[in-house]
């Protein structure tokens, strides 16, 4: 296939930013997109050019480091898929591609493609996780678990802290992320212990790290990688009222 | 306590809050105002007048004034924050599937916004005397107004816009809530859809009838 690219170049944090534009001949409809971008590289590399930045890690969908937004759209056009999983075959032949980071506030560029996270990592310091003694993995089943609790944990764990929700939203919302991580938590026994302190701090750091507030259009729902519903907004709305209101 | 007053989440319950109490307030409104279809002004002025004596309601009116203002203030305030959390805009906009009027809140809330300080006009401050007119019988200047075929388009334009606004407004007050599940989420989508069809059919029926028919 034939592809034009559309791609957003800024070489640090300050600098202004633009669109270069770079045509690709025989890309497979086999590649990833990432393979795609590293096909590109590799070209640029041999023409003396400064590679594209962009970020990847596992490259199976399960690290969380690769969002982009393709298109008009977090990882492309589709759904329930991060870029790394994204193949090219969802593209035709003379398609123009335009590749952008995610834009927001509370997260900077710095550098082409890659932004700067660290504001997630930020909330999950101030509670997003329970204090335990270490030591051996106590025995499964001394703590009973409700399955269907269980399950809904799980459906909330698995959010891979990506950022598309933020990406998609129109305010550059973090609701469903911690939406998501207060949930998986405060769902299981281990978790309710400290569920009252830990919503209150990551909601605090949420809003001072300059994330926009939810105004439930349900953007994030349809581009998380993950699928991870809206009914973790209700349920970080209901465990924050619930914690400052007892 | 200041970390909760002043949390996002609590500024959208409290919007979800009082924009439920609005829209409490609706169906009220509208049966008042079927009143108008009846030739006798007397039931209509009636139900005027004991809206505005009766201290119950004096202290309700209060309350919705209240409650307009500050589900406005912490509407344009919020929506403010939102603009700049972007920070640089996207060249191609985001096109995810989404509730639709969502997107549109500050303008179809703005526009409300608008019809209420003329709807004030014509009543509220004549009652309060800062506009000429009869307080006692706004049957008749309800009846004059809607002889006016341009006061007729703006009056259904602006419920119109009313039914965009609370196409989302409803459901999405529930889930700010927290009252949303797989299950009670199609619940108030599905009301909400209703309510906001039949509540503003239900006020442009009205000067229609009168405009047709008187
Ligand atoms: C009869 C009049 C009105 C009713 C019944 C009403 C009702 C509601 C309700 C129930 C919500 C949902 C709250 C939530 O998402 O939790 C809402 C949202 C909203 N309303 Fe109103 N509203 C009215 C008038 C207005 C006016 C005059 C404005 C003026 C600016 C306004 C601006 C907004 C905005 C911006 C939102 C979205 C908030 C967000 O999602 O961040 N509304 N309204
Ligand atoms: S909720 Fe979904 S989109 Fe948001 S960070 Fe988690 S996995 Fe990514
Ligand atoms: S590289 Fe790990 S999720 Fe894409």
């Amino acid at each position: 296939m034939n592809i034009t690219l559309k791609i957003w170049r800024q070489k640090n944090e300050h600098a202004k930013g633009k669109f270069v534009t770079y045509k690709l001949d025989d890309v497979s409809k086999e590649m990833t997109f990432l393979e795609m971008l590293d096909y590109l590289n590799e070209k640029l590399i041999k023409e003396g050019n400064d590679p594209v930045a962009f970020d990847s890690d596992c490259r199976e969908g399960i690290c969380g480091m690769c969002g982009l937004y393709i298109n008009g759209r977090p990882n492309g056009p589709k759904k329930g898929v991060t870029a790394c999983q994204l193949s090219m075959s969802v593209f035709k032949d003379g398609d123009t591609i335009t590749v952008e980071p995610w834009r927001a506030k509370a997260f900077p560029v710095i550098k082409d493609l890659i932004v700067n996270r660290n504001a997630f990592d930020k909330i999950i310091q101030v509670g997003g996780y329970i204090s335990v003694t270490t030591g051996s993995a106590p025995e499964a089943n001394s703590i009973p678990v409700k399955k269907e609790n269980a399950e809904r944990a799980f459906d909330s764990g698995i959010c891979i802290g990506c950022g598309a929700c933020v990406a998609a939203c129109k305010n550059a919302s973090a609701m469903l992320f911690i939406g998501a991580k207060v949930s998986q938590l405060a769902l299981l026994p281990q978790g309710r212990v400290e569920a009252k302190e830990r919503v209150k701090t990551m909601v605090a750091k949420m809003d001072e790290l300059g994330f926009g507030n939810c105004s439930n259009t349900g953007a994030c729902e349809a581009e998380c990688p993950k699928e991870i519903k809206l009914t973790n907004i209700a349920r970080l709305n209901r465990e924050f009222y619930k914690a400052n209101l007892s | 306590m200041s970390r909760f007053l002043g949390s996002s989440i609590t500024k959208k319950i409290t919007m979800a809050l009082l924009g439920l109490f609005l829209i409490l307030f609706l169906p009220v409104h509208l049966g008042i105002n079927f009143l108008l279809l009846k030739s006798d002004p007397e039931p209509f002025n009636k139900a005027a007048h004991f809206m505005a004596t009766f201290w119950l309601i004096k202290g309700f009116e209060v309350l919705l004034l209240a409650s307009f203002l500050l589900h406005i203030f912490y509407g344009i305030f919020l929506q403010i924050q939102n603009w700049l959390a972007r920070g640089k805009q996207y060249k191609i906009t985001n096109y995810s599937q989404t509730s639709f009027f969502s997107k549109f809140m500050i303008w179809t809330g703005l526009i409300i916004f608008i019809f209420l300080i003329i709807h004030f006009m014509n009543f509220y401050f004549i009652k309060i005397g800062w506009v000429q007119g009869d307080p006692e019988n706004f049957y008749g200047v309800a009846h004059q107004l809607f002889k006016i075929p341009a006061y007729i388009i703006l009056y259904i334009f602006s419920f119109l816009i009313l039914g965009f606004h609370l196409a989302h407004a409803f459901w999405s007050a529930f889930q700010t809530l927290g009252w949303n599940t797989t299950v009670l989420s199609l619940v108030f989508k599905g009301l909400g859809t209703l309510f906001a069809i039949l509540i503003p059919l239900g006020f442009t029926i009205i000067p229609l009838v009168i405009f047709f028919t008187k």
